[in-house]
């Protein structure tokens, strides 16, 4: 079989076959590595379903319950390997239900390929049965899109739209492919794409701006790093490492860059924005350098910007040009690959140590845990609160898991508390803040990682309840995520700001809520509710020893607010501890 | 440092000389950067250039300096965008294109038209039966000014094109790519 296959793939990159345009699909796929797929069919897709019938021992394909589903999946799975993640609707309903996947992935720069059916050629225009125009559609939030007419275009419209998802600032390609090219034939030959003229995703640093940027943090009193995503993408976790050890620098990490360093480094100084920690916050208008690395200074992390490190230089080190001065203004722009970069930088860096400066957050740390952290993690008594049942969950699982989040609450006392150890071990939707993320999202880390990892699924009764239906795809497929529902009864977050800015008038926000344990259960799944502290713990050991997807909800407090919080719109330095 | 919003606000009208691949549904693409933005293009010219499969845009817009540097880098950052320039008035040469549909009668006024069109270096396009076309090109305060002098004799129909424009330097667009 394996000889098997090396002969066919071989085969599909040298000489050339004639194929159906649905066939050359799977084998583009195939070289390009893809082994794994998500996606629902539908007419105007079917033949190439009928394609992958053929090709169901290298590509697994996984069914999910709503096109939504499928493409956050395809975005865990993304996220956990930092491979190109790959799904597939049908035209129409098929096509823009992938959409809110898709704004998702574009402004958390994930490289997906999504391909869509589209009605014959000649009906192209007519509103026939199930067209949409997916291509104007989603023009705003792809990186590239192409629609596909005719067979022949298929493999050079595939090798283009993986190479532009994973290069440069990754991002989401949509392939629009007509049901006639995937019915024609075509002489299959497949080359991959090395270079487009009007793309430079490789731009590289000026050598001046690399030497500014070391004297900057050569001289600097209270330099500062904040790093990003872009430096998990890059995969340039070390030499963040290396230039925090060796300058001595404490390093504070947006949301999703969250992982790129252990939480328990010494270096490591907490999580920036809006729920962010509080000497991160206050001590950016207090730094005299900004090092930001892979990060694009979003307005939840940098609140009101007109207040925001006025005293401070700032080296800027992106690989997006567009996102240098966009927001706050660089005095150094280093515009290319974060490892790359830091690799040209560390030579002319010159060791140093910060002690007091690095003490300062430390004593921040000690008044956020006197005021906040304490009473949140340790409650002696009331209700659950999010936050412990984190606190098991570190003891548990020692950091080492991977933590799929939906947005609200529970999503920022999760990525607060959770002990993160390893890159890529924190899957949330950062830019969009897409409630129904994390269901499909973590099937699609737990089939990205397999047996090495947990993959745990924190997510509120809200959230859960708009893509609930892929509960049914982890039964199917016996994908083993775990998932923890913490149950307010409210939409938590927005509870919350009605409570501090609304004078608590709950427009549509409590929740009468289904029986989650008998709709797990209904779905295949086993599951237990945990109403009281003492059961936390063991419930929690039974869900993870459990061989399968679980389900545990948890009654949390109704009405608690996430703190830190820095109010919309006001200054980093206004952080409110309650 | 500082934020990068601030600095001047006032609004001047700029030339974004931009080419791309030749490919269908860019131009949606790239409008939309502006309609995104609610930046309200005054005028726009898309063609073929002189570089086989790339086109060239020209597009009109009043907005402030720094809001237009970041459509150009959100221009740039478009796959398919080869380059994209941004240009205040004094740094083009430009010009545009006016059509005037007159009636005939207005001609066998003592001259007074034909007059017209030779003092503003238009010129006569076509004849028809019952109306004649002049053309003229130069600025639109140019264009503007014939129309006005044009009104008392009846203007039937008057359009003018967007700008083209070139850059005052010498680069030649092939360097570019
Ligand atoms: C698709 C979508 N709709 C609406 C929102 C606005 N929103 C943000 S957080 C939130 C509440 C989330 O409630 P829940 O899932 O119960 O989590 P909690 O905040 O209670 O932890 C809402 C409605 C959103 N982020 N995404």
């Amino acid at each position: 079989m394996e000889n098997l296959t090396q002969t066919l793939e071989n085969k599909t990159s040298v000489e050339s076959v004639k194929i159906s345009g649905s066939e050359a699909v799977m084998r583009s796929l195939l070289a390009e590595g893809v082994n794994t797929i998500f996606g629902y069919p539908g007419g105007a897709i079917m033949p190439i379903y009928d394609a992958l019938y053929h090709y169901t021992d290298k590509l697994q394909h996984i069914l999910t319950r709503h096109e939504q589903g499928a493409i956050h999946a395809a975005q865990g799975y993304s996220r956990v390997t930092g491979k190109v993640g790959v799904c597939m609707a049908t035209s129409g309903p098929g096509a823009t239900n992938l959409i809110t996947g898709i704004a998702d992935a574009m402004i958390d720069s994930t490289p997906l390929v999504c391909i869509t059916g589209q009605v014959p050629s000649h009906l192209l225009g007519t509103d026939a049965f199930q067209e949409t125009d997916i291509i104007g559609i989603s023009i705003p939030v792809t990186k590239w899109n192409y629609q596909v007419t005719s067979a022949d275009e298929i493999p050079e419209a595939l090798a283009k739209a993986f190479y532009i998802a994973q290069s440069g600032r990754p991002g989401p390609v949509l392939i629009d492919i007509t049901k006639d090219a995937q019915f024609a034939e075509l002489d299959f030959k497949y080359e991959h794409c090395k270079s487009l003229r009007s793309y430079n995703p490789a731009p590289k640093p000026k050598i001046s701006g690399i030497q500014e940027a070391a004297t900057l943090i050569n001289q600097a009193k209270k330099p500062y790093i904040l790093a990003g995503q872009g430096v998990l993408i890059a995969q340039a976790e070390q030499q963040l490492k290396q230039l925090a050890e060796t300058a001595g620098i404490p390093v504070a990490s947006t949301l999703l860059g969250l992982s790129a360093l252990p939480k328990d480094h010494p270096l490591y100084v907490g999580m920036l924005g809006m729920h962010g920690n509080y000497g991160p916050n206050v001590l950016t208008n207090e730094c005299d350098l900004l090092i930001a690395i892979g990060m694009r200074f979003d307005d939840r992390v940098t609140g009101r910007l007109d207040a925001y490190a006025t005293q401070a230089k700032v080296i800027h080190i992106e690989i997006d040009p567009s996102e240098i001065n966009k927001n706050v203004k660089a005095d150094v722009p280093l515009v290319g690959d974060a490892a790359k970069t830091l690799n040209q930088l560390l030579p002319l860096i010159q060791p140093n140590k910060h002690k007091s400066w690095v003490r300062q957050f430390q004593d921040f740390d000690q008044i956020e845990y006197e005021k906040v952290i304490k009473r949140e993690t340790h409650p002696k008594e009331g209700e659950i609160k999010m936050a412990e049942v984190i606190r098991f969950l570190n003891e548990e699982t020692k950091g080492k898991a991977v933590l799929v989040t939906d947005v609200g609450q529970h999503q920022m006392i999760a990525t607060r508390y959770y002990h993160f150890q390893d890159p890529k071990t924190n899957v949330t939707s950062g830019g969009l803040g897409t409630m129904g993320f994390a269901l499909p999202s973590a099937l699609g880390a737990k089939l990205g990682v397999k047996n090495t990892r947990e993959v745990i699924c924190i997510v509120g009764d809200g959230g859960i309840q708009m893509t609930i239906q892929e509960l049914a795809t982890m039964a199917q497929f016996g994908i083993a995520v775990k998932i923890i529902v913490l149950n307010n009864s409210f939409l938590g977050m927005v509870r919350q700001w009605q409570q501090l800015f609304h004078e608590k008038r709950y427009s549509s926000t409590e929740m009468v809520n289904p029986d989650f344990i008998a709709v797990a259960k209904g779905f295949g799944l086993e599951a237990e509710k945990v109403t009281v502290r003492q059961e936390l713990n063991s419930a929690l050991k039974r869900m993870l020893e459990h061989n399968g997807p679980y389900l545990m909800e948890v009654v949390v407090e109704k009405e608690d607010n996430v703190f830190p919080m820095i109010p919309s719109g006001e200054a980093v330095n206004k952080v409110r501890l309650s | 440092m500082s934020t990068a919003t601030n600095g001047q606000s006032t609004e001047k009208q700029f030339t974004l000389s931009v080419l791309t691949e030749n490919k269908s549904g860019l131009l949606n693409r790239i409008t939309g950067i502006f309609s995104r933005r609610k930046i309200n293009i005054d005028a726009i010219n898309v063609s073929v250039s002189e570089i086989e499969g790339v086109s060239r845009y020209t597009i009109m817009i009043r907005t402030e300096r720094n809001k237009a540097e970041k459509i150009v880098q959100q221009i740039l950052k478009q796959v398919e965008a080869l380059d994209a320039r941004l240009y205040e008035p004094d740094e083009v040469h430009y010009q545009e294109i006016a059509l005037y549909k007159i009636p005939l009668n207005a001609f066998v006024n003592e001259n007074k038209v034909e007059k017209l069109v030779r003092q503003n270096g238009a010129r006569i396009l076509a004849m028809e039966e019952d109306y004649i076309l002049l053309e003229k090109t130069g600025h639109k305060s140019e264009t503007r000014a014939l129309f006005e002098q044009l009104k008392p004799f009846g203007v039937l129909e008057f359009i003018h094109s967007g700008s083209v424009v070139v850059s005052k330097g010498n680069k030649v667009p092939e360097e570019i790519l």
